[in-house]
């Protein structure tokens, strides 16, 4: 009951006082895709929805926690965050020294980046709608064989503190969406569904339809290796956990 | 407590005594090490290689703590190549860990917050689920504990096993950890640490720049670089490793692949045991020992003689086409008995080329050296000779090789000057001359010609390309000769 009422608060002040805060959505087409753990039965169907063009930034979380002090870090509940949430903040309410206010907000917590997204009247994407949207290069949908594409995404995994960088530094890819590889990793609603158990090997046998291993043999393309260690990042997470290079960006459903 | 062990004591006294009584039995071997007594806690020493920690030796067993951190960090392939290595405790390999059978080992592993990727551990050292990497899968910024009871001896092979293993491997994510037996490996001079990895980059072996992983190549098992700790270079020269006449060398080799198994070898040494696989059989005398990949070995053998034995992966292109080479440097006392060294150096000319000695040289000497040969004859003689002994380097047309050896045809500073030249042939030259304007800098070594044999082959450089025509006499040649 509290919740609800709080989260009607939430929706009405958004409504009064952020809209020209929220930062800006594209729409997607929905479609089908296979994802990489699946196998051809397995098109996963992904509606029509909203997501941010950029992921959330610290200007705009500075703005989330003045509004909510709750989330504030020396107000936390621990059990929501780790201790190394917004650890490079000054104060509650101060980005630190090195911090730029466009660049991406980094250590935050899935419960935190969470509640930033429905505080908006958004919620975080799934990973297969991440995914979706992600596949994306500058000019087709789904770029996943082209071998210029991964390369990109494959050098930044390999180029050092990204996270310093600022939103709109990568490039604005298909569906008019920037920063969804090179800058930091993203939250997803549903990150531990794909089971990385920690011992990648064994992952075959843990669930047949969902899985994330290095002896492979099920998934669809063995050679995005890309993929394979967005899989294995959501599968060391918690959803307390904070990490330097882990942002994330809200969507929307549209309303029919 | 104190009564616990006093009854392990007079436990192990037993045993001991049935031992040595009995016939030695296979199964005394095999004792329970799941139920070693530990006592104590003590901080693992880790050292990066080629070093490793102090010997175990005959310590209790113990509670071992070890903490190990994660680090993604660019690094030198070989000069003008950089590489974005991953690694256990800032080196590839990564850091030693040295325990022994009974320990207690208490892990934990630490993901620097400011790498991109996850990581765990997978030590062949724990019997348990994933050797460990099922509790140690650790996200940037957190760390993970998790402890096993070392039950067996052995060298063994520690590797990240997250996905993509083959790629968190191929990039440097592996390294040994050593289970001494019960009262510890027998003493050495020396210990070092070595283990073999196989590397691919997008550029060609040598391409310059900050290479990138390359999978496709690593699937095809197309390795660009095969080298020892991580690097081309990381065992030779001021790196080498280094022992004195008469120690013994113990070498903990291991091989993180993830692909390669290693030949491995040393040049001019033979291995006088070899724990094979790192376990507790022991071979003798052996000059290659095959390591697999996710396998090490233990090698050790005694230094006798002083200089550089290179080490190498004995599938020999990698040694020297993909750094698979280290050194190590012996000094000391040479012995002549064990190795003479250099005893004699010769020319040896199977193709011909000039003889040598002639043993009936003075009878022909006296023969030819009264009557002067037509001109004719000496320029036919002498250029059956240039093309024997002089046409490598001064060429057919005697145009020399630019930069190298000079040119005989037009040459000014052989038409200023026969005695000179004869004085050359004769006796070899080493140093700068200037021949057409042109310095060159090259040695020319002494010719083993007779007089006669001289005096033909100048007059027909004399007598081509444009030269003076000098007839050259063989008393000139005598003359020469005789004022040296």
């Amino acid at each position: 009951m509290k919740t609800i009422l709080r989260l009607t608060i939430c929706l009405f002040l958004l409504n009064a006082t952020y809209t020209s805060c929220q930062s800006k959505m594209v729409q997607i087409k929905g479609g089908e895709y296979l994802p990489l753990y699946g196998r051809d039965s397995l098109n996963v169907k992904i509606k029509d929805f909203l997501i941010d063009v950029y992921p959330a930034t610290n200007r705009e979380y500075v703005d989330f926690v003045k509004k909510y002090p709750k989330w504030q870090k020396s107000k936390v509940i621990k059990l929501f965050a780790d201790e190394s949430y917004l650890r490079a903040w000054k104060s509650d309410t101060i980005l630190g020294e090195n911090q730029k206010e466009k660049s991406p907000i980094t250590q935050v917590s899935w419960f935190a980046a969470k509640e930033y997204c429905e505080c908006q009247g958004k919620r975080l994407p799934t990973v297969d709608e991440w995914e979706y949207v992600a596949m994306a290069n500058k000019t087709i949908p789904d770029a996943r064989r082209e071998e210029a594409y991964n390369q990109f995404i494959l050098s930044w995994y390999e180029k050092p503190k990204t996270f310093n960088q600022t939103i709109g530094s990568t490039f604005k890819n298909y569906w008019n969406v920037y920063d969804l590889h090179g800058l930091v990793w993203e939250w997803t609603i549903d990150f531990n569904s794909v089971l990385v158990s920690g011992e990648s090997r064994k992952d075959v046998d843990t669930d047949n339809n969902l899985f994330c291993g290095s002896a492979a043999v099920n998934a669809t393309d063995l050679m995005n290796y890309a993929a394979f260690m967005r899989y294995a990042i959501r599968g060391s997470l918690k959803a307390k956990y904070t990490m330097k290079n882990l942002g994330f960006r809200c969507v929307k459903d549209i309303k029919k | 407590m104190r009564l616990l062990k006093t009854v392990c004591l007079l436990f192990a006294s037993g045993l001991l005594l049935t031992s040595c009584k009995s016939e030695p039995k296979k199964e005394m071997a095999v004792v329970d090490n799941s139920s070693i007594y530990i006592k104590g806690t003590i901080e693992a020493e880790l050292t990066s290689p080629p070093f490793v920690p102090a010997p175990v030796g005959n310590r209790t067993a113990k509670k071992l703590l070890i903490d190990m951190e994660i680090l993604e960090k660019e690094g030198t392939m070989t000069d003008g190549v950089q590489y974005v290595y991953w690694t256990f405790g800032g080196s590839v390999p990564g850091s030693f860990i040295r325990a022994r059978v009974g320990d207690e080992i208490e892990f934990t592993l630490s993901n620097h917050p400011d790498n991109k990727l996850p990581h765990n551990i997978d030590m062949h050292a724990v019997t348990g689920p994933g050797g460990g990497a099922t509790s140690s899968f650790v996200a940037p910024g957190h760390k993970k504990t998790f402890s096993f009871k070392a039950l067996n001896p052995g060298l063994f092979v520690y590797h990240c096993a997250t996905a993509p293993v083959g790629m968190h491997i191929a990039n440097g994510m592996y390294g040994l950890i050593l289970i001494e037996p019960e009262g510890g490996l027998p003493k050495v001079d020396k210990e070092y640490y070595i283990m073999q990895g196989d590397f691919y980059t997008k550029g060609a072996t040598d391409e310059k720049g900050l290479q990138a992983f390359d999978m496709t190549k690593a699937i095809k098992e197309d390795a660009d670089y095969v080298v020892f700790n991580g690097k081309v270079g990381a065992l030779t020269g001021d790196n080498a490793i280094t022992a004195n006449v008469g120690e013994t060398v113990r070498l903990f080799v291991g091989n993180g692949g993830p692909n390669l198994t290693s030949s491995f070898h040393v040049i001019g040494e033979i291995f006088d045991k070899v724990h094979i696989e790192g376990g507790s059989m022991i071979n003798e005398n052996v000059q290659t020992t095959s390591i697999p990949s996710g396998g090490a070995a233990i090698v050790e053998f005694k230094v006798e003689v002083p200089g550089t034995f290179i080490i190498v992966d004995h599938a020999i292109f990698r040694a020297f086409n993909k750094g698979a080479l280290g050194m190590l440097k012996v000094t000391g006392e040479e012995n002549k008995k064990l190795y003479s060294g250099v005893k004699q150096e010769g020319i040896y000319h199977p193709e011909g080329g000039t003889i040598q000695t002639m043993p009936n040289n003075d009878k022909k000497k006296v023969a030819v050296s009264n009557v002067e040969k037509p001109l004719a004859k000496k320029i036919a003689d002498g250029k059956q000779l240039y093309m024997t002994t002089c046409f490598a380097c001064h060429q057919a047309e005697g145009q020399g090789i630019p930069n190298a050896f000079p040119p005989l045809a037009k040459s000014d500073y052989l038409n200023a000057d026969v005695k000179r030249a004869v004085g050359i042939v004769l006796n070899g030259k080493t140093g700068e001359i200037t021949v057409n304007g042109n310095k060159y800098n090259s040695v020319m070594t002494k010719q083993t010609l007779s007089e006669e044999e001289v005096a033909d082959v100048l007059t027909y450089v004399y007598n081509s390309w444009g030269n003076n025509k000098t007839n050259v006499s063989v008393n000139t040649v005598k003359e020469v000769k005789s004022s040296h």
